[in-house]
């Protein structure tokens, strides 16, 4: 490493470098597409689709009253009630992407703070936590939704708040293993000796490490979280009909799968492609914050 | 024994080898041209810093380089027989067989959840078509060769229940059981304490003599070199920059690199040469330990009480004087890093410790964190010790962020400072630990540590980690800032040469109790301690010429300091030899 005399000083990393950084990368600019079209979609539902999300409409079903396929009126057909597909799928983004993008990230967040908290104080504390989330892992998580969602009124953000409060395990788990692995390293008792006080060494210097982990719970969260909603709705304890969501729009249609193939493939196909839009966004992410990777892009 | 050898056809003709590694479609060597030759029971030594090459070198002759790395050009010939154009199931045959390798790290190279025979005997049979009752009467032979004591006990055990000798040992016993030609030893005693070092050397020496194998000794350390290499190839940036017979090397070296590199060497008795007065003893010392004790508690009984109590450090007292270097020296396990775990808060103690008057008191954060001031660490592993995600800039001005001392801009020119102080520039603060060499980065530890204008640096093995030349300059900048700000340090270190080069006054730790303390010159000129004595003599000469002048002390087990709940080892008292000279009785 006797080369670094030549490398030129660097200027600090703004936001904005990592924005740059990250466009120069071609699957990222890809996964940034995708989340763009999804969210200007959701937004701007009402001024692109021709009709409502809930109208039934007579010409969307055939004479015998089977839906119809994608055509030039109906882009994406038209489900078993003659409602069109696209502004289904369009305003279904806005569910999704709150239960996607708001619950797995309050779930994130709960399971991130717990998992730091029981790593690094340890003790009873730690002791008490972690057996919680143990609790939490062995109960069957379905039911458990269920049991929320029958006490409050159902609503979206109450569905949000359920699928928030059964997810973050895991993450708790992954976090505390992390966390417990750091709090040993070296750096840490380094800074210990400084006289660092445990709040700056949380967040100073563990949770910066904990990022990579985070983001890939994060994206995978997401695909989890809307198919676990689309279950809530299926059970009737979800967001309730006639609003749409991805995941329920899948499950009303199942049945006719081989009749309708476009009402179970068009959501489905939207979910994957959400998911991993997040995912090489994520991905991207992570390499453009690690210090240790630059300028290997 | 090389010399009688010339004539004969050599074991071992290494032609021209290069080894390169791809990256991105650019083939880069990292070993060039290297040639050498070996004969039967001839000793080579491969001697050079990280990054030569020498590690290289003997995985590509044990066949074990990593996927993208490849032997590029050159030739292997091990009795005419070219091993880089074998196929890898003859390379198996031979591995083992005809060329057997030790590693560093006796540890990670057993199987944690094997016994050592079941290990032993399975690597026979993989070789030989034997009975596995046979076999198991191979290895516990093998095992009485490497002078094991209760070979038949040692079978039935794991890796874990040995210490770290006995560990190499059973490798060694692992390596030599198949009766190879070539043995090649990476580094062998450098995870070992010196004294072990001694026991492992000599041993791999006498089982040479008997069977007759040749060795590769790949080392860092010359002492290691001097003390049992025929012959010595030194390499330096994947090239070989020197090689010839070791006592020409060290008389006569004629690359100017092996002459810097022989001049690096800390020796024992090059302190006294430059001594200067100790500085007298003051009313007030920087940090006065009394008594003081660490135990860490372990087991549990049915309703989940600690059993027994690790005394990893035992009713210890000393003083550290106002601009003095105090050494702390002692084996693996003696309690010296624990110490300075203590003085740093970072673990429970009992007994009295003061730094600049104040006592460490561990409860109260306000305290520990006025305590933090006045000392600070450096640690070992200096990329360990830096957080790998922080710019090293931040990381130096972090402290006086800690502190709450000045504003950003003036924190930033503090840190400056420092980099200009401890020899690095201004503009290489906005950059990344893993940007850095390993020497670099330990005087980014430095500055770090000085930031807070601290009276008092505890060096926990600070130089250990480094390559000689690096660790000559780290000392050198050590000394300098001890010169210009009169801080005093707390130099802990395995390493008796080095601690002989830069310390004032010294104490011999041993099973977490202080066995003699004294002045250099007392402790080093006239050890009293048979402990003492032992350490002195085990350290490896770098000179050919003393070979076999010292009396081998016998093998022995350090005690354990683990004890029963309620118990503690007995205490010896120190008595004064004169003029602060105290020996353990």
């Amino acid at each position: 490493m006797a080369d670094t005399a030549h490398i030129p000083a660097r200027a600090p990393v703004a936001p904005a470098g990592v924005m740059r950084r990250l466009m120069r990368r071609k699957l990222a600019l890809f996964g940034l597409a995708i989340i763009a079209i999804v969210l200007g979609g959701a937004i701007f539902a009402p001024w692109i689709v021709r009709y409502g999300p809930d109208e039934q409409l007579f010409e969307g079903l055939t004479l015998q009253g089977a839906p119809m396929p994608p055509d030039a009126q109906f882009l994406m057909g038209t489900d078993l009630l003659g409602r069109d597909l696209f502004s289904r799928i369009l305003y279904g983004a806005r569910t999704s992407l709150i239960i996607g993008v708001v619950a797995n990230g309050t779930a994130l967040i709960i399971g991130t703070l717990v998992g730091l908290t029981a790593g690094f104080v340890r003790g009873w504390v730690g002791a008490v936590l972690m057996r919680f989330t143990d609790l939490m892992m062995a109960f069957p998580a379905l039911l458990l939704a269920i049991c929320l969602a029958a006490i409050f009124q159902p609503s979206l953000w109450i569905v949000a708040m359920v699928i928030a409060l059964v997810n973050w395990v895991q993450t708790a788990r992954v976090v505390y293993t992390e966390t417990t692995s750091l709090s040993e390293r070296e750096f840490i008792a380094a800074e210990r000796t400084l006289g660092a006080s445990q709040w700056r060494i949380l967040f100073h210097h563990i949770l910066p490490h904990l990022v990579p982990t985070l983001i890939v719970w994060g994206t995978l969260g997401i695909s989890v979280t809307v198919l676990l909603e689309a279950t809530l709705s299926f059970l009737g304890v979800g967001v309730q009909p006639p609003t749409p969501s991805w995941g329920n729009i899948i499950f009303e249609n199942q049945t006719f799968f081989q009749a309708a193939p476009w009402l179970v493939f068009i959501p489905g196909a939207a979910i994957l492609l959400l998911a991993l839009a997040f995912n090489l966004v994520g991905d991207a992410l992570r390499e453009v914050l690690d210090p240790t990777q630059r300028g290997r892009d | 024994m090389s010399v009688a050898d010339q004539g004969k056809a050599p074991l071992l003709s290494v032609r021209g080898l290069t080894v390169s590694v791809r990256d991105r479609g650019v083939l880069r060597p990292l070993v060039a041209d290297l040639d050498f030759d070996l004969h039967p029971g001839e000793t080579l030594a491969i001697a050079g810093e990280s990054g030569s090459g020498k590690s290289i070198t003997s995985l590509a002759l044990m066949g074990l380089l990593p996927n993208n790395v490849t032997v590029s050009a050159g030739q292997m010939l091990l009795d005419g027989t070219d091993l880089g154009a074998l196929s890898e199931a003859r390379l198996r045959e031979m591995r083992g067989s005809r060329i057997a390798m030790i590693f560093q790290e006796p540890m990670t190279s057993l199987n944690p959840v094997q016994t050592i025979g079941t290990q032993l005997t399975e690597a026979i049979r993989a070789h030989e078509p034997v009975s596995r009752r046979k076999a198991r009467q191979a290895a516990t032979e093998a095992l009485r060769q490497v002078r094991i004591p209760e070979p038949e006990r040692r079978m039935g055990q794991y890796p874990h229940e040995l210490s770290g000798g006995m560990r190499q040992r059973v490798m060694i016993a692992m390596a030599l059981a198949l009766r190879p030609a070539l043995l090649i030893a990476d580094e062998p005693t450098t995870a070992l304490d010196v004294t072990v070092q001694q026991e492992v050397l000599d041993l791999l020496r006498d089982l040479q003599r008997e069977t007759g194998t040749a060795v590769i000794l790949i080392t860092h350390d010359m002492g290691v070199v001097a003390e049992t290499a025929d012959r010595v190839v030194v390499m330096q940036a994947g090239r070989m920059v020197e090689s010839g017979p070791t006592a020409r090397i060290f008389d006569a070296p004629r690359a100017s690199y092996t002459r810097e590199l022989l001049a690096a060497v800390p020796r024992l008795g090059a302190g006294r040469l430059r001594a200067m007065p100790a500085p007298p003893e003051t009313p007030q010392p920087v940090a006065r330990l009394t008594d003081v004790s660490v135990r860490f508690d372990i087991g549990a009984n049915l309703i989940g009480r600690p059993t027994h109590q690790v005394h990893a450090v035992n009713g210890v007292s000393f003083d550290i004087r106002p601009g003095e270097t105090f050494g702390l020296v002692g084996e693996s396990g003696c309690g010296k890093s624990t110490i300075a775990k203590a003085l740093t808060g970072l673990v429970p103690h009992g007994g009295r410790i003061e730094v600049q008057g104040a006592v460490i008191d561990r409860s109260s954060r306000a305290a520990r964190k006025a305590g933090c001031r006045d000392m600070q660490m450096v640690f070992q592993d200096p990329m360990a010790a830096l957080d790998p995600r922080m710019k090293v800039g931040d990381a130096v001005a972090e402290p006086l962020l800690i502190h709450g001392i000045g504003d950003h801009a003036a924190r930033q020119a503090r840190a400056a400072e420092l980099f200009e102080r401890v020899g690095l520039t201004r503009d290489q603060m906005s950059r990344y630990p893993h940007e850095f060499s390993g020497g670099q980065r330990q005087r980014i530890c430095v500055a770090r540590a000085l930031a807070l204008k601290p009276r008092l640096i505890i060096c926990d093995e600070s130089v250990s980690a480094l390559d000689v030349s690096v660790q000559a300059r780290v000392l050198t900048l050590l000394e300098e800032l001890k010169a210009e700000l009169g801080m005093s340090y707390l130099f802990i270190s395995h390493d008796m040469a080095v601690v002989e080069n830069v310390v004032d006054r010294v104490a011999v730790m041993y099973l977490g109790q202080i066995v003699e303390m004294g002045s250099r010159d007392q402790v080093f000129g006239d050890p009293r301690h048979p402990y003492t004595k032992r350490i002195l003599n085990a350290v490896p000469v770098p000179d050919p010429a003393q070979r076999g002048m010292r009396v081998p002390s016998p093998p022995r087990e350090i005690p354990s300091p683990i004890h029963p709940m309620g118990t503690r080892p007995a205490s010896v008292p120190l008595r004064d030899m004169g003029e602060g000279h105290l020996v353990a009785q």
